[in-house]
């Protein structure tokens, strides 16, 4: 098991390693991308924008730029904005990240517990009308952009409805749990809805088709012939096994959404998180934002990926080996 | 004499000749043909695509409109009154317009207008073949390269499958959203040359490539784990005893049983890539105006959701409708060929 851990560990900052470069290839190496230009403004004459590339250390070669950058933004952790002079790229970051976790942790919770519930009732009643409504629900849910979801419901909610039954609702932003809780909550509420129907759908479907695999299965039929309650049956054997994949998917999609897989979710709803940070310096080209956001985006990626690895071979010992 | 012992052997099987002839292809087109819910919704999107084809048989025959030029200071007919497009407000203090909201009229706006006079319902229809090509396009790119991707590296493995495999690890540990978003606002801010290819930023192939070449992970994985233990199995160890050839074992034994999990996952990739193109084009950083896509109209509808729904809802509504038709289709297709395939999968056993 410890050298299953060593040699995962080395793989995943091999891969961390290699996104940093990718990153910094796209934005920095690009074809017919100038950062110069940007900074410098549209007119500049070539005299500023020699001085400029000059100042930003962009007239060095690729790989001291690239190593001068990394430098900046882990070991002195002083990389400044190129958009706001002299702002800091890290407290940015550092101050994004609670809206995100606040917004995925929530839509998190919900989904787990909607598709859970969804995923059993259609595995439980299969073939039934039951099953074919829960996954007919389930992809629609799927099949929705969230971005678009997002703005059906800010219509009802901040608009046509808001008069009456969704007057409680506050204005479209973030409000810190330290601040109001039962604030941060009200503000959360729909996008954490919003956000979960996806998953929900996704979820439940992987789930339902677990469960109907694991009634196939001969521990399952051995249960049954041992006399056990089908409600035993169905907690204790089949769910069991069937989380297994669901965990698995579930720390690769909750990675990704910290990462800042939720921006579309931030950006319709006025949350201003790390996606949505990243999609603001997309915008303006502000190279070290993008930067240290992709790569905190990475590591919630790559360490989601390992841990669930670890958690797989925590489980099955066969893995280890592979 | 060697007639006779054909005639011999093929004689039991005589009985049912009609299933016993019945191939894999026949099979699963015959249980697809069974299910009447994926048939239900093949039907729908063969009418959702004939009637986004149609768009300029629309805009110019029955509509009469020009759905690329802005309009600000035209008139139509809206209850039998000729109207102008663009409505003076009369709330607050009368400033600013508001576009013309639905007539419900297929001739004059449809859906109404959008920020800029258009009819959204010619639109929309235009956006729909901008969002089916860029959706089939790029599925098409995913699915080409992933099974040249795959197969090269299951097959060979070694040093060949390590580079491959990193490779797709790097880009798979990507959040998929962000590295489209990068390629595209790095893409489309500039355009795009390399040698001889120039691609400007208003191309459709840019949204295209960016999207068939991210999603490449999702397929290549499962093909390249069906790869490695296809190399295991019995008919492939025969031909290699027989003296195959690499390119012989690649051909005929090897490509033909990827292909039926490159074929299922295309309708769910292409479900997939029409989302990722909408959520790109409603960031602004897929198709350009004056083109139009479905996400973009979202976008062109997000000013206007309070006063012109509409607007903002038709797309989506298409989208949701194309998507959930693909996603049904694509189950129906999966239980029809391979019923273990899966997109997306974690472990490649």
């Amino acid at each position: 098991m410890l050298r299953f851990i060593a040699r995962r560990f080395v793989s995943m900052i091999f891969v961390l390693f290699s996104i940093s470069v990718l990153s910094f290839l796209i934005f920095f190496a690009t074809p017919g991308v100038d950062p110069a230009a940007r900074i410098a403004g549209r007119n500049a004459d070539q005299q500023t924008l020699k001085a400029v590339r000059h100042d930003f250390g962009l007239d060095r070669p690729l790989p001291v730029r690239y190593a001068l950058m990394m430098k900046k933004l882990f070991i002195t952790r002083d990389l400044t904005s190129y958009v706001n002079r002299g702002a800091k790229v890290i407290p940015q970051v550092t101050q994004a990240a609670p809206v995100t976790l606040s917004l995925v942790f929530g839509a998190a919770v919900i989904w787990v517990i909607a598709s859970i519930a969804m995923g059993m009732l259609a595995g439980v009643f299969r073939g039934t009308a039951i099953d074919t409504t829960v996954m007919i629900v389930g992809l629609i849910g799927i099949s929705m952009p969230v971005f678009w979801l997002g703005e059906v419901v800010n219509l009802i909610t901040q608009s046509r409805l808001h008069g009456s039954v969704f007057s409680w609702v506050p204005p479209l932003g973030y409000v810190p749990f330290t601040h109001s809780p039962w604030g941060w909550f009200k503000a959360l509420l729909f996008p954490w809805l919003t956000l979960s129907i996806l998953y929900i759908g996704i979820y439940a479907r992987v789930l339902r088709s677990a469960i109907v695999e694991a009634q196939e299965e001969d521990y399952v039929r051995t249960a049954r012939a041992k006399g056990l309650t089908e409600r035993r049956v169905l907690f204790r054997h089949a769910l069991r096994t069937s989380l297994i994949g669901f965990v698995s998917l579930f720390g690769l999609d909750f990675g990704a959404l910290v990462g800042g897989g939720a921006l579309l979710t931030e950006v319709v709803f006025g949350l201003h998180g790390v996606g949505k940070l990243t999609f603001d310096s997309l915008q303006n080209l502000d190279l070290p934002v993008i930067l240290a956001t992709v790569m905190y985006a990475a590591f919630f990626v790559v360490v989601a990926n390992a841990v669930v690895d670890l958690v797989y071979a925590w489980l099955d010992p066969r893995v280890r080996r592979a | 004499m060697s007639g006779a012992i054909v005639d011999e052997v093929l004689a039991p099987a005589g009985g049912d000749l009609a299933i016993a002839a019945a191939g894999p292809w026949q099979l699963a087109r015959r249980r697809l043909l069974r299910n009447r819910v994926a048939l239900v919704m093949a039907g729908l999107l063969a009418v959702i695509v004939a009637l986004c084809l149609g768009a300029p048989l629309y805009a110019h025959h029955i509509a009469h409109t020009d759905p690329f030029r802005s309009n600000l200071d035209g008139t139509t007919i809206a209850n039998g009154k000729r109207v102008p497009v663009m409505v003076q407000s009369t709330q607050g203090l009368g400033l600013g317009v508001t576009p013309i909201g639905p007539t419900w009229d297929v001739h004059h706006y449809f859906l109404g207008a959008d920020g800029q006079g258009r009819d959204v319902a010619a639109r929309l229809l235009y956006g729909g073949r901008n969002s089916l090509l860029i959706g089939t396009s790029a599925a098409l790119i995913t699915c080409f390269l992933a099974v040249l991707v795959g197969v090269v590296a299951g097959f060979f493995g070694g040093l060949v499958d390590g580079i491959l495999s990193r490779l797709l690890d790097v880009v798979w540990a990507f959040p998929v959203y962000l590295l489209a978003i990068s390629l595209s606002t790095v893409l489309i801010a500039r355009g795009f040359s390399l040698g001889p290819l120039h691609l400007t930023s208003g191309s459709l192939l840019l949204p295209i490539t960016i999207i068939g070449l991210v999603y490449i992970p999702y397929v290549a994985r499962p093909i390249r784990g069906e790869v490695l233990s296809l190399r295991r199995r019995e008919f492939v160890e025969a031909a290699i005893g027989l003296g195959a050839s690499n390119w012989r074992l690649l051909w005929s034994d090897i490509l033909p049983n990827v292909v039926t999990t490159a074929i299922v996952l295309f309708p769910l990739m292409l479900a997939i890539d029409m989302l990722t193109e909408a959520a790109l084009s409603f960031l602004s950083i897929g198709v350009q105006e004056p083109k139009a896509s479905w996400g973009s109209i979202i976008l062109d509808g997000q000013d206007l959701l309070y006063t012109r729904p509409a607007v903002a809802l038709a797309p989506g509504i298409a989208i949701a409708l194309t998507v959930l038709a693909l996603n049904v289709l694509g189950d129906g297709i999966r239980d029809a060929l391979d019923p273990r395939a899966k997109l997306r999968k974690t472990k490649d056993d």
